[in-house]
């Protein structure tokens, strides 16, 4: 298994990410520095959370013009697998590999939480081909701008082609407040066209420990790796 | 030159940030007004002297990064020094 | 450099300005006294110019040199087995086991705070990160205490939502976790809130860097951002009362960059893995002029510095600009010679300034150069060394008075009581607060704001084939009515209360860092205050060997001559050898709760100088509980042996509100239920009986409340310790609080009310 972290300037999830991997493959994935013009053949590259260039202009805008994107973008027209988590995914969005956009939490709060996510039917994705649509995660989420919303006709593109990779639920009847940020459709995380890319706010790196955040990312990071190299 | 470039949300896309803005100044007593809309601006200097190149290479760096085109609209107006 | 007759071609004409001679005017102008002026002349034998003025200035302000609060901080115990560095250095050191250390430190910002809360707290935060990583440190956890005005006060919701989301806003950025602290609320912060953050960092124990300057000859290097016009006069902003026209001192606040900050912490950190730095202290307040001041102090050397080669970022700045700027995210760092290329390319490449500004000398003098001529030459001995030291008359006022639960008026049932109590914003969930706050970046969060009593952070790496690893604890703590009423107890709470949320959470309290906040010293009852919370904390820190390793005193908070109450904000921190046995506030169904610390036949509860006593009669008096510090150590010697072996599932001390409030936190998270063992006495109390309520809401000391699914282990071992406790009863489903036949309380509705009470106050001011 390949795996290569992708580090901004202002990245600070990087080593919760690396330590997740680690704990999985038993080997710690390679550092790609956002300068890099070169990068080795990899099967995952994952961009971790943070706050990229101290998140000026808008989140993750200057850190989608960095010299390591054409690298990215070379990556996953090999087939390549890519998963970018919470800023990551940010990222993912100003570099146009995924489409719509994520703007300030609904209540103008940076919001540090538990969430519970549902798996939604989608396409096949290695991410995801472990679940059944309606199996549930709970995964933290810690972000102020996680809101993600589309034009309507984006909106039925991705219902109508599977694209809705997470969606925020009702975890129990106390709860009023599931969703986070107050985004779309409760969409907590999508797919591009092929399903190997995928884009989530909530972080599966801070789910790997009973004592910290439970093991449901540790889950989700483990089936999604061993679907990536088959 | 000296370019302001002048960004803002397009209609349709919520800003509760604007709302919150309208919430409080309805609080303070004011009720004259409607619709209110954030933005921000970016003013920089670019060192050619023609216009029309100046508001060309303006236009070319929204673009490309200063301006979120699926969201946002932008006006690009040259600041005339005194 | 001679100084040759000056011409404004030469000179900007600022610049020619500053160097000129200083006057009595000026030097009041700048916070000096008459008697510091004409010391200050003795000392150099010249009058300053302004820009040594300047220096002398930020120096002798209270906030760097300390004059009204040192003769009395070198009474407080410092030393013990476990500590590597006291109070001295940037922050304090505690060797932890494995070969390594605990560094951290509290500090505050309070006057910058209240005139921009944002940016006030964001400040504060960056500052207390750069006192830990200066040290070789990487910061594992943030902490606040944070006290606000009344929350009916027309500044105060403007004040919280900015501190909060300044303090997210920096910490979140830089990616540190924020897991603990507390939030208050009083009339006498209406006009001087306090903002006091707490940094916690991990280091390897033979690899501490400290900020003594060394070998005359090596280079005096600046590394982070540029210097701007920020802050300039902040510390002495930080020594002075406000009045109507503090307003206008916006200008004066410095603007942190997380971003930045973050850069500068792994730039340093990555440097610190090399040999080459001898010395380094951050730039924090009076910027150049401290770090310079005190690193060539403390080396019992001086410095020799061209100010032209300082990066700056505004035009024409003069010396005396450049000197006193506080401008954020800079630190100024000794090197080996000959290693500067190889550190300066670590910093370019995190797009950093790094720059050469001057030498260590052996002179012992401070000298600056400025467009060609000599800014400043003055000797460092007076700045520091010589730093007046005030011995302020003081008298330590001391209530006696007993409160009785029968000099209560009330006439209010127990639940309405409850009622009024989550509905305090002192007492409600503040969850609104902390869920703003990142607590769970870099992994390593284990309990944190409202689930334990102290925080606990695992510490990185130290996992084995048995254990998660080792963590260490963390917790803020401090009750002002007490100190208010009498100094000495409430600086004896303060510990107290600390050490037992740290032990209550599964930990071994270890040190302490204070953050002292007061009014004016020069009125004799304030520092009275001064000095008997002092002797309070430490004769505590004394018996429970929790020496204080670093701190800060933050003075003249006062308005119009209105003070706040008297804060002696107590940080502590402390250590668990196997992260899996923390303990959470919360108890488990079937469990049963045990009150450590309380008599069989206790019934009369101290409601003087309460929370109940506050809301029920609008009105604080009273002497506050006694304190016995042997029966404390024995309470904390004894959670930590039952929790050894494994006897509980959670712990929850006993503080604001008393033991009603302490055991519905309990229940809240499993919305359980419990039949409460009333003592006889009171068995056939009705709802509304003063006696009843003072046994439910009486703030006595010395207790913690356990939860136990093996209550008889339990009893057993507490027996043979000859621990006073009391049975409270057995958790249930039933969501009931049952007091025997004399009230039923829905827990699900209190439940709600405390966590609807602040969301509900901020959400209805739309900032």
């Amino acid at each position: 298994m390949r795996a290569a972290i992708a580090i901004f300037p202002g990245s600070n999830c990087d080593r919760d990410m690396a330590v997740a991997i680690k704990k999985i493959t038993g080997k710690s994935p390679l550092k790609l520095w956002h300068k890099d013009t070169e990068a080795p053949n990899l099967d995952l590259i994952v961009i971790p959370g943070g706050f990229s260039f101290g998140d000026y202009l808008r989140c993750g805008a200057l850190a989608a013009r960095s010299p390591i994107i054409k690298n990215i973008k070379n990556h996953i027209s090999r087939g390549g697998a890519l998963l970018g988590v919470c800023n990551g995914f940010q990222i993912l969005i100003e570099a146009n590999i995924l489409p719509g956009s994520l703007v300030r939490n609904k209540k103008l709060l940076f919001t540090c939480r538990e969430t519970t996510l549902e798996v939604q039917d989608s396409i096949q994705s290695p991410f995801l081909s472990s679940f059944n649509t309606g199996d549930c995660l709970n995964i933290p989420v810690a972000h102020n701008e996680g809101n993600y919303i589309a034009n309507n006709e984006l909106l039925k593109e991705l219902e109508n082609n599977g694209r809705i990779a997470f969606k925020y639920k009702k975890s129990s009847e106390i709860e009023t407040d599931y969703n986070p940020n107050g985004s779309l459709s409760d969409i907590a995380g999508i797919l591009s066209k092929n399903g190997r890319v995928l884009g989530m706010m909530p972080h599966p790196e801070r789910s790997i420990n009973s004592l910290h955040g439970g093991t449901d990312g540790l889950k989700f990071l483990t089936k999604s790796i061993e679907q990536i190299v088959g | 030159m000296k370019v302001e470039v002048n960004i803002s949300l397009k209609e349709g896309v919520l800003d509760p940030e604007g709302q919150a803005i309208d919430n409080t100044l309805r609080n303070l007593g004011y009720s004259n007004f409607h619709n209110i809309r954030t933005g921000k601006q970016i003013i920089l200097n670019i060192d050619k002297t023609n216009e029309n190149e100046v508001l060309k290479q303006a236009d070319k760096m929204c673009q490309e990064l200063l301006v979120n085109v699926v969201i946002e609209n932008y006006h690009i107006n040259i600041i005339k020094d005194k | 450099m001679q100084k040759r007759n000056l011409e404004l071609r030469d000179i900007n004409e600022n610049e020619y300005t500053v160097q000129q001679e200083s006057n009595l005017d000026q030097a009041l102008g700048m916070g000096l006294s008459k008697d510091e002026f004409e010391l200050i002349c003795n000392k150099i034998n010249k009058i300053p110019n302004q820009t040594e003025l300047g220096i002398f200035s930020a120096m002798f302000s209270e906030h760097c040199s300390y004059k009204s609060s040192k003769k009395w901080l070198k009474t407080l115990p410092t030393k013990a087995e476990h500590v590597i560095q006291g109070p001295g250095e940037n922050a304090g050191v505690i060797d932890i086991g494995n070969d390594q250390a605990a560094v951290f430190k509290i500090e505050s910002h309070n006057h910058p705070s209240f005139i921009e809360p944002y940016q006030g707290s964001a400040t504060g935060v960056g500052g207390i990160l750069r006192d830990v990583f200066t040290m070789g440190a990487r910061p594992i956890a943030l902490l606040n205490a944070l006290r606000f005005g009344s929350i009916n006060h027309p500044l105060t919701k403007h004040l919280v939502s900015g501190v909060v989301k300044g303090i997210g806003g920096y910490g979140n950025c830089i990616g540190i976790p924020t897991v603990g602290g507390e939030t208050n609320f009083n009339k006498s912060y209406d006009g001087n809130i306090l903002v006091n953050a707490m940094a916690v960092g991990l280091a390897q124990k033979d690899k501490i860097f400290y900020s003594a300057a060394t070998g005359a000859g090596n280079p005096v290097i600046y590394v982070g951002a540029k210097t701007g016009r920020d802050g300039i006069h902040g510390a002495t902003m930080a020594s002075a009362e406000f009045t109507e026209s503090s307003s206008e001192k916006r200008p004066t606040v410095q603007v942190g960059d997380p971003f930045t900050g973050k850069l500068l912490l792994e730039a340093c950190l990555e440097l610190m893995q090399t040999d080459v730095v001898l010395s380094i202290q951050d730039m924090g307040a009076a910027g150049l002029t401290s770090s310079s001041v005190e690193m060539a102090s403390k080396g019992g050397l001086g410095m020799h510095l061209n100010l032209d080669l300082v990066p700056i970022r505004e035009e024409g700045m003069t010396s005396y600009e450049i000197m006193l700027s506080e401008s954020q995210e800079r630190m100024l760092m000794i090197l080996k010679p000959g290693s500067e290329e190889a550190a300066k390319l670590i910093f370019n490449k995190w797009d950093l300034d790094f720059a050469n500004i001057g030498k260590v000398t052996n002179t012992g003098r401070l000298v600056l150069d400025k467009n060609g001529f000599e800014a400043c030459n003055i000797p460092i001995n007076p700045l520091v060394e010589d730093a007046p030291e005030y011995d302020r008359p003081y008298e330590i006022l001391q209530n006696k008075k007993v409160i009785k639960s029968d000099d209560f008026q009330s006439n209010q049932t127990l639940n309405n009581i409850l009622i009024k109590m989550f509905e305090s914003p002192n007492i409600a969930s503040k969850k609104w607060i902390w869920e703003q706050y990142d607590s769970s970046v870099m992994g390593d969060t284990i309990l944190c704001n409202g689930k334990s009593d102290a925080a606990i952070v695992k510490i990185h790496g130290t996992e084995t084939k048995n254990s998660l690893g080792k963590g260490i604890a963390m917790t803020t703590d401090c009750t002002p009515r007490y100190v208010k009423s009498d100094p000495i107890i409430g600086g004896m709470q303060a510990v107290c209360e600390a050490a037992r949320n740290i032990a209550a959470s599964g930990a071994k309290p270890l040190a302490i860092t204070n953050n002292l906040n007061f009014g004016n010293p020069e009125k004799i009852n304030v520092m009275g205050e001064i000095v008997g919370s002092i002797k309070g904390i430490s004769q505590a820190a004394s018996t429970l060997n929790t020496p204080i390793v670093s701190g800060n005193v933050s003075l003249y908070n006062e308005t119009n001559g209105q003070g706040i109450l008297p804060t002696p904000v107590i940080g502590m921190v402390g250590i668990i050898d196997e992260v899996e046995n923390c303990l959470g506030i919360s108890a488990e169904n079937n469990n049963t709760l045990i009150i450590l610390g309380q008599k069989q036949n206790f019934t009369e509860g101290w409601l003087g100088c309460s929370l109940y006593q506050e809301i029920i009669s609008d009105n604080l008096d009273g002497a506050p509980p006694p304190i016995d510090l042997k029966t404390e150590k024995q309470i904390i010697e004894t959670i930590m042996t039952l929790n050894n072996n494994k006897l509980l599932t959670g712990a929850h001390d006993i503080s604001d509100g008393g033991l009603l409030i302490a055991t519905c936190e309990m229940l809240f998270k499993n919305r359980l239920g419990l039949n409460v063992n009333l003592p006889k006495a009171l068995m056939s109390s009705n709802s509304k009986d003063h006696l009843l309520h003072s046994w439910c809401f009486g703030e006595d000391q010395n207790r913690i409340i356990i939860s136990t699914n093996e209550p008889d282990k339990v009893v057993s071992l507490l027996k043979e310790s000859l621990i006073d406790y009391y049975i409270l009863g057995m958790t249930n489903t039933s969501s009931n609080l049952n007091l025997n036949e004399v009230d039923t309380i829905s827990i699900k509705e209190i439940y709600n009310i405390n966590e609807r009470t602040i969301p509900s106050l901020m959400d209805t001011y739309k900032s």
